[in-house]
């Protein structure tokens, strides 16, 4: 397995860096989940680092002229081009610094911070562009499921039953009918060197995801579980109790795969909480009959037991 | 009624509107959105940090002693340090009018 | 001066970029663009252009990588047609409105339904008002020497430049073409030194969100930039003639000292036109070309000025505006011509759509008729020239 991840010495508390990189005053909801991992991304990458932002709440938050919540470069250009647009500021400083117009040895970040919608959607195929092409970036996805700046409507990344504005729990369709899309099967077929699903609710893990990420040559992708108060109906407080939830009961499971072949599993949920006690806290899926809950818990089950067994069959080589 | 009027002349803008000052919107102080705001018991605290790192404005800075201090102009009254402070030490207490 | 070789523009274009140095080439294929793209790839695969090229999964792509380039203070190139241009479209707005020196090539080709791989200039008539300068070549050495010029003005302005060739019809053919000496092409285009970019040492936020208190001034700014670059793309041609010999002007003429009758054209059709103009000269009739090169920001001053004192003109669309009273140049040059004193009749004609070769014999014809409008009104705002009835 790659050397600079096998020989990975996690981040200690103590050791993250004292400044954030994402300054107060940015317009987001109170308890946003999403702008959370945001800034502890920043505080992990630091000031030598280009981000690029999809339009989306993010975007919306952080740049209301004349104010930006930027304290490093940052470029906002589309929805869907977030990934396309790195793929070019890589390329540049890959350029310039061959012709010797940015010194050679200083390390630049380039990450990207996208939505579900960015990225699910309108944006697939831009995020598969840029990864077949290998550029030398990070990419985050920062999935609260649903497309939230534009009111709540779902997303590819809607999950099964939710109640969005265009999903809405109705008389006779009683939610969204479709099944959240396997983002992390798709960016791992493409066989990037990094790929990675975090949740504030696990900071530290996160955080070590994120320098991880930092460290490869090539492609890496997190995708963050992002709780929104405002969309979900969740109590603000309740933001990491709900991204710690997540995990603990199997429905967004903690774990790497790397170069496509080799999966991890970061937190191995041997006592898994009941899906509802993670369901009822949220307005979105008040309206569930038992029997939606129960097939909930199925899938959330099946899809768990796969996982742990591609990482078992996939267990990255012991060195 | 006064008619729209923009923010600045278009002849001191930027090329391409661009905002050349990163990180003005500490100028932008949100505190006045909250209804409630932490209040931190010293004895309780063990200056872990979960309060400043997970705090998503972010609102907490620390001090001389080491103790993490919510500055309220920019706290939005979340309630997310409360929530997920091991110790209890940080209650939401409800702004006066 | 350089020595004149025969070469396939596309081929001559790719080289002129080359010189050029560009830092970035942003590529997805599209006929009749691709020998230029290819060529392109075959100078940095082979270690003759040092420079990056991404083969982009589309033309958003492409666009989209050429403004994250550039905005890390990168020289960038891209190339496009037809549907490709279209599928494009979202981002060229943001190209200019960010002021980003891009230099793309259009490769006109008539755009969809029905699909059409055939040259118009349907394609390009779509981007008429996102904020990029605009010029059309005729023939090949136009072609490159618009490049060279395209890439002093991109980054003089600071706004992207799109050059226009007719496609296949420019840019698969083989001319001889004099390259400008590298030299001089390095005295010409210095290295590309941003004020603004995107850079860790000096953060800057760019695509702010445009509230309704700014957007307005937003706008106004990039209109004026937009304007004030009209003398920058004259000094830059006057400053290539000095290196080259060769002078471009905003608008060219042909025989129009006396000419009481004018046709008004854009990109190589001129050049058949050209015969025409000859060949009713001999016969005596008073005619001339008025041949627009700089498209956008549209050159009004020069515009009328050629015109001379025509009593009657004839404007030569190659792309219909469906659902307005003429095609794109018609509207353009009636709304010119109302502001100013001037008040020649105008005909306007669309032909050539779609790859539809327009002759010498129909141009003679369409100046017969415009001479018939001296006195008569026209009886259609324009006319769709040449469809079988």
């Amino acid at each position: 397995m790659r050397p600079e991840l096998a020989n990975f010495k996690g981040l200690n508390i103590k050791e993250l860096p004292k400044e954030d990189w994402l300054a107060p005053g940015h317009r987001a909801c109170q308890g946003c989940g999403t702008v959370l991992p945001l800034k502890l991304a920043l505080k992990v990458l630091g000031p030598n680092t280009i981000a690029v932002s999809s339009t989306g709440c993010m975007e919306i938050i952080s740049s209301p002229f004349p104010y930006t919540s930027w304290k490093i470069p940052w470029i906002h250009v589309a929805f869907e081009n977030a990934a396309t647009v790195a793929s070019g500021i890589e390329t540049a400083i890959k350029a310039l610094k061959r012709k010797g117009k940015l010194p050679k040895k200083e390390k630049i970040n380039v990450v990207v911070f996208a939505g579900d919608g960015a990225t699910f959607d309108i944006g697939l195929q831009f995020v598969s562009g840029a990864l077949e092409r290998g550029h030398n970036f990070i990419y985050i996805c920062l999935d609260n499921e649903a497309y939230m700046n534009t009111g709540v409507q779902r997303s590819g990344g809607t999950p099964f039953m939710a109640h969005t504005t265009t999903s809405p729990a109705g008389k006779v369709i009683h939610g969204n009918i479709t099944w959240k899309k396997n983002l992390p099967g798709i960016i791992s077929a493409h066989n990037i060197p990094y790929f990675a699903t975090a949740s504030p609710g696990f900071y530290m893990d996160y955080m070590n995801k994120v320098k991880k990420a930092s460290l490869v040559e090539g492609p890496a992708f997190i995708h963050v579980y992002s709780p929104c108060p405002t969309g979900w109906g969740t109590k603000s407080e309740d933001t990491i109790k709900l991204s710690k939830l997540v995990v603990e009961t199997r429905i967004f499971p903690l774990f790497e795969v790397i170069d496509g072949k080799y999966y991890i599993l970061n937190r191995k949920v041997d006592k898994p909480k009941p899906v509802e006690e993670y369901l009822k806290l949220q307005r979105r899926f008040r309206h569930l009959k038992p029997e939606e809950i129960a097939l909930i818990q199925n899938r959330v089950n099946e899809e768990y037991e796969r996982l742990v067994k591609l990482c078992e069959v996939f267990a990255p080589p012991k060195e | 009624m006064p008619r729209d009027q923009g923010l600045m002349s278009w002849k001191e803008l930027a090329p391409g509107m661009y905002i050349l000052e990163p990180g003005n919107s500490a100028k932008f102080k949100t505190g006045d959105w909250r209804s409630h705001r932490p209040v931190l018991d010293k004895e309780k605290c063990i200056k872990c940090g979960q309060c400043y790192l997970l705090c998503p404005e972010p609102a907490y800075e620390e001090n001389e002693e080491g103790y993490f201090i919510c500055n309220l102009n920019y706290c939005k009254g979340c309630g997310i340090c409360a929530n997920i402070c091991p110790k209890g030490a940080i209650t939401m207490v409800l702004e006066e009018a | 001066m350089g020595k004149r070789v025969a070469k396939e523009v596309s081929i001559a274009v790719a080289d002129a970029v080359a010189q050029c140095k560009v830092d970035v080439i942003s590529a997805y294929p599209i006929t009749p663009q691709t020998h230029i793209v290819e060529h392109l790839a075959d100078l940095v695969n082979n270690g003759e252009l040092d420079a990056e090229y991404i083969p982009v999964e589309s033309e958003h792509a492409a666009m989209s990588a050429c403004i994250g380039a550039a905005a890390t203070g990168a020289r960038t190139f891209t190339s496009t047609s037809s549907q490709g241009l279209l599928f494009m479209y979202e981002v060229l707005p943001i190209a200019s409105a960010l002021r980003l020196p891009i230099v793309m090539v259009v490769a006109n080709r008539a755009i969809s339904a029905p699909i059409s791989i055939w040259n118009d200039h349907s394609d390009v008539m779509t981007m008429r008002d996102h904020g990029w300068i605009q010029t059309f070549a005729e023939n090949g050495q136009e072609a490159v020497d618009l490049i060279y010029h395209a890439y002093r003005v991109a980054e003089r302005a600071m706004l992207p430049v799109a050059v226009n060739l007719d496609g296949f019809i420019v840019t698969h053919v083989v001319e001889p073409i004099e390259m400008l000496d590298q030299e001089l092409v390095d005295r010409y285009i210095p290295p590309l030194k941003m004020k603004y970019k995107l850079d860790p040492k000096k953060p800057i936020t760019m695509g702010a969100i445009g509230v309704p208190e700014i957007y307005t001034e937003a706008k106004k700014a990039q209109d004026e930039a937009l304007k004030a670059s009209y003398k920058i793309i004259v000094q830059a041609w006057r400053d290539f003639e000095k290196l080259s010999g060769r002078r471009y002007n905003p608008v060219e003429i042909y025989r129009m000292e006396d000419a009481e009758v004018a046709l008004v054209i854009m990109g190589s059709l001129a050049e058949t036109a050209m015969n025409a103009v000859d060949k009713l000269r001999e016969q005596g009739k008073k005619v001339g070309l008025v041949r627009i090169r700089l498209w956008r920001p549209f050159p009004t001053q020069d515009f009328l000025k050629a015109l001379g004192k025509v009593k009657a003109i004839c404007v030569f669309d190659r792309a219909v505006s469906h659902g307005a009273s003429g095609g794109p140049v018609g509207i353009e040059v009636r709304s010119v011509l109302y502001q100013s004193n001037k008040r020649p009749k105008v005909l306007n004609i669309i032909g050539g759509l779609g790859g539809r070769d327009v002759t010498v014999e129909d141009f003679e014809e369409i100046f017969d008729r415009t001479f018939g409008f001296i006195k008569a009104k026209p009886r259609f705002a324009y006319e769709i020239y040449g469809a079988k009835e």
